[in-house]
């Protein structure tokens, strides 16, 4: 059975069809790829998967459980998290602090204990602390753990928002757009931390990508949206060297 | 040397108490030994209070990102609670275990006002809290104000006409005499007391921000959208930090209605002029800086009050100082000076005491 099953999904906003009977089927363990020219739908998909937006039709199996129409902070904990294609870091608190904003779910004291630091307050931060040091040193970032997360280089930032996914311990990862605006040097260095995250953590990642490099060298399979609709999909090799989706992305030559 | 085991963050905390503990010093020792007006001692009580609604307040603005502007409204709330608490059990209580009830319940009603407040607006995203807030505040300062109630044998009479409605039995007790308001709650305030509630205050707020529920709080205000998507229930804790701030004006609140011989709900205490003077002390202190908001209530209170003799230059001498201090807090220029010329005092002192 497929980890993350969609079937028919569409939403309409007004009279345009943004994503129209969209079926998309990942196998656990598997570095998917959504990729498609812009406008064609794809952050649209990430934000139904995530319950940003609420679909017009069709349904959203995660793991065999329905998930369609559970709201975002839900989704998050039925197993799915995602980064944003324009960086959505809480800029005003440090890297640390991110990280640990994200492992809310796995540790508990109640709201006195916090106001008066008392009872387990100080035991549980110790091991939050702990918790998110080792995520941030997975992706290199325990040596500047203090600092504040605006404050970071760009492929940095980028970064510290696959790390507070992962803080969330999914089971599917969406990575919308990870290696926009960065370097060829950058990039060659995200492509290594996704694969590595997915061979350590053993996860499922979508991703939603434009630098045909990082989508063929990593990807085993990729899903191509044109207009809404999935235009081919299948093995990242065969799908690439498909003529309609080569017109899609590059037109017709007239 | 070895460092002591305080994280930045703790020392920052304890610097705070520190600098209110030492003003509380200070001042008590010009008050017993009559180096202080008389003018200036009826200021004491009004400036801690002022100081603990903008504490409250700043986790409204400064940490959940929320516009409020009827923090004055929630102060009447608990101003009034506390007063009636009192007045119905003078005599009844001991002194002290009445003030502690009276606070109780003047926070626990202001804060059901935040609470019910919420419900609906704080699902929304934008500026609405602001608007309601403001409506709040004007609506509950009004209602009061036309309000009589008296208690007798037979039990609550409420008017909202005149004192004869209320049909009392003439050895029955006014409680609120309309726009004349409440008069005869027992004086069970001093400043000693109020500091120790603005240090509660300060322990409350600084140690929520430097918790699991403060960084949800923040994660919430910084960024929505990613704060759903690592699972954070955002309404529920837009909804906590909003009540606790109203929690914390309620207390000032009842520190105020037992501070002042006569309680009534007018614009000179209630209005939404005064929840924008609070959230002027909160803003020129540092939006999401606690220790600021003190410091801005307390010189910013007391400025107008001391330059009370330069009459009709008072005013103006007070925006000259607002815009020195919002220049002072917030020009990138002046912060960076202010850290450089604080960094030089550090190792001066460090090198003075090696």
């Amino acid at each position: 059975m497929a980890l993350l099953d969609v079937k028919n999904l569409s939403i309409t906003f007004g009279g345009l069809h943004a994503v129209d009977d969209f079926n998309l089927s990942v196998e656990e363990g598997q570095l998917y790829g959504l990729i498609g020219p812009n406008g064609a739908g794809k952050t649209t998909v990430f934000n139904l998967l995530t319950g940003v937006y609420k679909p017009t039709s069709g349904t959203i199996l995660l793991d065999g459980r329905d998930i369609t129409g559970h709201k975002s902070a839900e989704i998050n904990k039925d197993g799915i998290a995602r980064t944003f294609q324009n960086i959505r870091l809480f800029h005003q608190l440090s890297v640390i602090d991110n990280v640990k904003a994200a492992l809310h779910g796995s540790f508990k004291y109640s709201t006195f204990e916090a106001m008066f630091h008392i009872g387990r307050f100080s035991s549980t931060e110790k091991e939050l602390r702990e918790k998110a040091l080792s995520i941030l040193r997975v992706f290199g970032l325990d040596t500047v753990s203090e600092i504040l997360s605006s404050n970071l280089p760009y492929g940095q930032q980028r970064k510290l928002e696959i790390a507070r996914a992962m803080a969330t311990e999914p089971k599917l990862l969406l990575l919308d757009e990870p290696a926009a605006g960065m370097n060829p040097n950058e990039t060659a260095e995200l492509m290594e931390t996704i694969s590595l995250i997915r061979d350590k953590y053993k996860i499922t990642i979508l991703l939603i990508e434009h630098d045909m490099k990082l989508v063929s060298g990593i990807c085993e399979y990729v899903t191509v949206l044109n207009f809404g609709k999935v235009l081919a999909e299948g093995k990242t090799k065969e799908v690439l060297a498909n003529p309609e989706v080569i017109r899609a992305y590059l037109g017709d030559d007239e | 040397m070895k460092k002591p085991n305080l994280s930045k963050k703790s020392a920052g905390r304890f610097t705070t108490y520190a600098i209110v503990a030492a003003a509380w010093a200070v001042l008590e020792i010009m008050l017993h030994t009559g180096l202080m007006s008389s003018h200036m001692q009826g200021l004491l009580v009004p400036m801690a209070y002022y100081a603990i609604v903008a504490v409250g307040l700043n986790l409204c603005v400064g940490i959940l990102g929320e516009l409020s502007l009827g923090h004055a409204g929630f102060m009447c709330v608990g101003a009034f609670s506390g007063a009636l608490f009192s007045l119905l059990t003078a005599g009844k209580l001991p002194d002290g275990l009445r003030f502690f009830l009276a606070l109780v319940i003047g926070v626990l009603l202001s804060a059901l006002a935040g609470f019910l407040i919420g419900i609906p607006v704080l699902r929304l995203n934008g500026d609405y809290l602001a608007i309601v807030t403001l409506a709040f505040g004007e609506i509950i300062k009004n209602i009061i104000n036309a309000l009589y109630l008296g208690i007798d044998s037979k039990g609550m009479h409420v008017s909202f006409e005149s004192q004869a409605a209320l049909n009392m039995e003439p050895e029955g007790q006014i409680l609120i005499n309309g726009a004349m308001g409440v008069t005869g709650t027992p004086h069970d305030s001093n400043f000693t007391i109020a500091i120790v509630l603005l240090l509660l205050s300060l322990v409350i707020v600084q140690n929520f921000i430097d918790s699991m529920d403060g960084r949800a709080v923040m994660s919430i205000r910084d960024n929505r959208i990613a704060a759903e998507s690592i699972g954070i229930p955002v309404t529920k804790y837009k909804m906590l930090a909003f009540t606790v701030s109203a929690a914390i004006a309620g207390m000032a609140g009842v520190i105020f209605s037992h501070n002042i011989a006569t309680l009534q709900s007018t614009s000179q205490y209630f209005g939404y002029n005064v929840s924008i003077m609070i959230l002027v002390y909160v803003v020129l202190g540092g939006i999401g800086n606690i220790r600021g908001s003190v410091i801005a209530a307390a010189i910013l209170y007391m400025l107008p009050e001391l330059l009370r003799g330069l009459n009709k230059y008072r005013m103006l001498i007070y925006s000259i100082v607002l815009i020195a201090v919002m220049i002072f807090n917030w020009a990138p220029g002046a912060i960076e000076k202010r850290t450089r010329f604080f960094d030089r005092i550090r190792k001066g002192i460090r090198n003075g005491a090696a």
